[in-house]
């Protein structure tokens, strides 16, 4: 009789795990498209994508691939590879807007590289699962600008039960802000732009001088850099007591700007004015470090310096709000850039009002309607953000071999009345917008 | 003069200002009368009041449009100036019953009920946002304060006529009544905007009461006027406050209603029952929760469109499909941008995002143009392409309802007041340096965390 329980309750169990199993091993989907945008490649009409344990196994003309047997089968009008928000604070700053869901900035000092977004995100706010209906699969997330550094970032697929399973890299970037909105008033710094630069520079001196003494250390205690390999949990030895003499205190800001540093981490700064952009590439240049414009209103103004230091841009949302430091701001900032050849991706960004999150499908159409092409714009939230966020191994184009993220459309993805129809993430599909 | 005097003076004279301003800039049809006589052929028309014209002419005669139909049907006078508009789409100019451009601000911070404050005070008519209006296509706009006060003053309807080289002061963009005097209506707010720190209400019903409270005084202070009956020793000293509330009860000014969660939205429908209000829903985040409360009670619904749900607590519900489902549910919808919340430039997108999520096509293209000019009292004036009516207008590249059109040109009464292939005038459409706005709207009182601005 126990026995007999144990195998309903055993069989149970099953039942629940295959019902929330992610699709892996033996799942297959074949997705049938009278227009396929692969992006890196040809755009292939009547095709058919057909992933395999989450991958993208096979990509053609629907003449030619043969879709395996059994498995679920989708259409759409047009297909994109999953779209990818190379800026927005999603899953920090919730959709309530309130003190229990926004946890995108913390005032209590200016200078935070040390918060990581991924001790902050929360994967199941309405917001991811809200762009996900659109066709958004991956964002590049965290803390928002707002303080001179805010805190970390984290690239996320918008699916899986918790953070770790949606992770693509952890700590991807370190925030600042070169802006009116980082100063403070009266006695507290920063107050001015020259302090603002100042105290970066400072800090990046700090961390080089971290650096260098950490260099000097004697290897075998847990003082690695962060985002170097990491020994397999618990084949470390604890370290011993001794009575040495004490060896510098793990400091995890300078480790966050030595990683910075170090290449490992991105710097993203946020700079409207050109002025502000121009303090962001003097610092970049002095320190050697890997630059990201973030919104970058008035990037028109500086096309030469920009295109001089090579630096790729998170573009400001087409349709953000032209007034205080964006004031200049133009709904052709993407078509300058292509023309210029500058790398850019359009951001959903941070809103602290209304709308909350900003779908960079309807950023991209809008620059599409404002002289960058079709084509263009869908590149601009697809492998363009793959690229610069180095993730482009992974996603940002259908190809064999990368992950199965399809956005699925009964229309020009980029049309107003156009739906979504269908998402699919590792291989597992979703359901589009509602309507 | 000393600041308190100048404060004084300041405060007295713009009580003065509404009789000055009277017949200073009427805008007379009859100015206009004798004016060029244009067709536009072959464009396909949107009337909004009747089905698009497949290939249609527009005649306007000055001010007014003289005749619109299909191409066939309509003589154009012999004296007219012909525009071939083949491939291209006429529509009516864009009514938008709820902006804050012009570097608005009416009541301040010293309390929650301030009907007697006009926005035409603080107006500036040099702010690049009535540019960037026209760019969109808008040529009548509902220029409103803030909700951060159960009541925050009276709004002012305005015609964007920036034609030639465009108007002086804000008093030439009024629409005015047969008397001369600029209309206008009344804005109201319910739920958390208007909610805050005392003498702000605390709760939800803390602020009916207050309003009831402030109604019921008007009423009592109208019996007083009626009473005295001219004779000026009976009559109660002049109030402001009370009589903008009185000319709403008498519907001389339409009450213009900021709410958005469901239980909100029926508290003004009980609360315009009590006094006799004629009101316009404004945003109605959960409107579609309460649709068939809302048709039963007739009151129109000015919808906001915002690209996510969110923000605050009482938009967590908001959604594409609000328009479609109030309009199945028989309730007379209308856009608006809440410029500077959405763009006046992409307007159109809103009705198309509605569409959309299902809502008749037509329905929405009235929802931009007619429907909103019934519900700043203006549909025999505006709205439609219909003679008789002002000549306001849109001439797009295509469809106004796909992403890709373009606006080409914006009139105004008969005047080209935005035209694309201007350069002084396609800086307002597109942005870039020289474009940017010269003042940000006043948005006074709000006490919550997601008060605008970048950061909390």
């Amino acid at each position: 009789m126990r026995s007999h329980a144990r195998f309903w309750f055993s069989a149970a169990i099953l039942m629940i795990v295959c019902l929330n199993a992610p699709a892996m091993a033996g799942d297959v989907i074949a997705v049938k498209g009278k227009r396929i945008h692969t992006v890196s490649g040809r755009i292939i009409e009547n095709g058919v994508v057909v992933c395999v344990d989450g991958k993208i196994a096979a990509i053609g003309d629907s003449a030619t691939v043969v879709i395996p047997e059994g498995a679920q089968v989708h259409e759409a009008e047009v297909v994109l590879p999953g779209l990818i928000d190379v800026r927005t604070c999603v899953g920090l700053s919730g959709l309530l807007n309130a003190s229990q869901d926004s946890d995108q900035i913390e005032g209590s000092s200016p200078l935070q590289p040390e918060l990581r977004a991924i001790d902050a995100y929360n994967g199941k706010d309405e917001l991811v699962e809200y762009l996900r209906g659109y066709g958004v699969t991956t964002i590049h997330t965290g803390h928002a600008p707002g303080e001179l550094i805010s805190g970390q970032t984290l690239i996320a697929k918008t699916h899986g039960n918790t953070i770790e399973a949606a992770l693509i890299v952890d700590g991807r970037a370190v925030c600042s802000t070169l802006a009116e909105t980082a100063k403070k008033t009266g006695k507290a710094s920063p107050g001015t732009r020259g302090k603002q630069v100042a105290m970066l520079r400072q800090l990046l001196i700090e961390a080089s001088e971290y650096r260098t003494k950490l260099a000097k250390k004697p290897v075998g205690r847990e003082t690695k850099l962060e985002g170097a390999d990491a020994k397999p949990s618990g084949s470390e030895a604890k370290p011993e007591r001794s009575d040495a003499k004490p060896e510098p205190q793990r400091n995890l800001k300078l480790e966050a700007m030595a990683a910075v540093l170090d290449g490992k981490k991105a710097l993203l700064i946020t700079a409207d004015r050109a002025q502000d952009i121009a303090n962001a590439l003097r610092l970049a240049d002095e320190f050697k470090i890997s630059l990201w414009l973030d919104s970058a209103a008035e990037a028109h103004e500086l096309i030469p310096e920009i295109k001089k230091a090579q630096v790729p841009i998170l573009l400001h949302p087409t349709m953000a709000r032209a007034s205080g430091e964006r004031e200049n701001l133009t709904f052709r900032s993407a078509a300058i850039l292509k023309e210029n050849g500058i790398p850019f991706a359009i951001q959903g960004g941070y809103e602290s009002y209304v709308p909350k999150a900003r779908v960079i499908l309807f950023e991209a159409a809008i620059a599409a309607a404002h002289g960058l092409s079709r084509d263009a714009a869908i590149e601009a939230i697809t492998l363009s953000p793959a690229k610069i966020l180095g993730i482009a191994d992974r996603v940002g184009s259908i190809e064999v071999g990368k992950d199965a993220d399809l956005a699925l459309y009964d229309g020009d993805p980029l049309e107003y009345t156009t739906h979504c129809t269908g998402v699919v993430i590792d291989g597992r599909s979703y359901p589009g917008e509602p309507h | 003069m000393s600041p308190q005097s100048r404060r004084r003076f300041l405060r007295q004279s713009s009580l003065v200002l509404p009789a000055l301003g009277l017949g200073m800039h009427r805008q007379s049809f009859a100015d206009f009368a004798t004016g060029e006589t244009i067709a536009w052929k072959n464009a396909r028309i949107l009337t909004a009041k009747s089905a698009p014209i497949d290939q249609g002419t527009l005649v306007v005669q000055g001010a007014s449009i003289l005749a619109v139909g299909d191409v066939d049907a309509v003589e154009i006078p012999a004296n007219a100036k012909v525009i071939d508009a083949t491939g291209k789409w006429i529509m009516p100019g864009l009514v938008c019953t709820h902006s804050h451009i012009g570097g608005m601000g009416a009541a301040d911070g010293s309390a929650p009920i301030q009907p007697g404050v006009r926005i035409l005070d603080s107006l500036n008519v040099r702010n690049s946002g009535f540019k960037r209006a026209l760019a969109g296509g808008l040529t009548t706009l509902n220029i409103m304060p803030g909700s951060g006060h159960l009541i925050s003053g009276q709004t002012v309807y305005c015609k964007l006529r920036y034609a030639g080289k465009g108007p002086s002061t804000i008093d030439e963009l009024l629409i005015r009544d047969a008397d001369g005097a600029g209309l206008g209506g009344l804005k109201m707010a319910n739920g958390t905007n208007s909610i805050g720190e005392s003498p702000f209400p605390g709760s939800r019903g803390k602020s009916a009461f207050l309003v009831r409270e402030q109604y019921i005084k008007a009423r009592e202070y109208h019996a007083k006027v009626v009473a005295a009956k001219d004779d000026p020793d009976k009559l109660p000293p002049r109030d402001l406050h009370l009589e903008a509330l009185v000319e709403a009860m008498q519907w001389k000014r339409i009450v213009h209603h900021h709410t958005h969660r469901h239980d909100d939205i029926i508290t003004v429908l009980r609360l315009a029952q009590e006094f006799n209000l004629r009101v316009v829903l404004h945003h109605v985040s959960e409107g579609w929760k309460v649709a068939k409360e809302i048709a039963a009670a007739k009151v129109p619904c000015s919808v906001i469109v915002i690209d996510s749900p969110g923000g605050k607590l009482e938009a967590r519900d908001m959604t594409f499909r609000n328009g479609r489902i109030l309009d199945e549910a028989g309730v007379r919808v209308a856009f608006h941008t809440d410029d500077w919340i959405t763009d006046s430039r992409v307007f159109t997108r809103s009705a198309a995002l509605a569409v959309r999520a299902g809502m008749n096509r037509d329905r929405a293209i009235e929802g931009l143009t007619i429907a909103g000019a019934e519900m700043l009292g203006l549909e025999n004036r505006i709205g439609s392409l219909t003679p008789g009516k002002d000549a306001d207008f849109a001439i797009l590249s295509g469809d106004p309802l796909s992403v890709y059109t373009r606006v080409l040109e914006t009139w105004v009464e008969g005047q080209k007041a935005f035209d694309l292939s201007d350069p002084e005038d396609a800086i307002f459409a597109e942005g870039g340096t020289g474009a940017g706005s010269d003042l940000d709207p006043f948005l006074c009182c709000y006490a919550q965390p997601w008060q605008m601005g970048g950061k909390q």
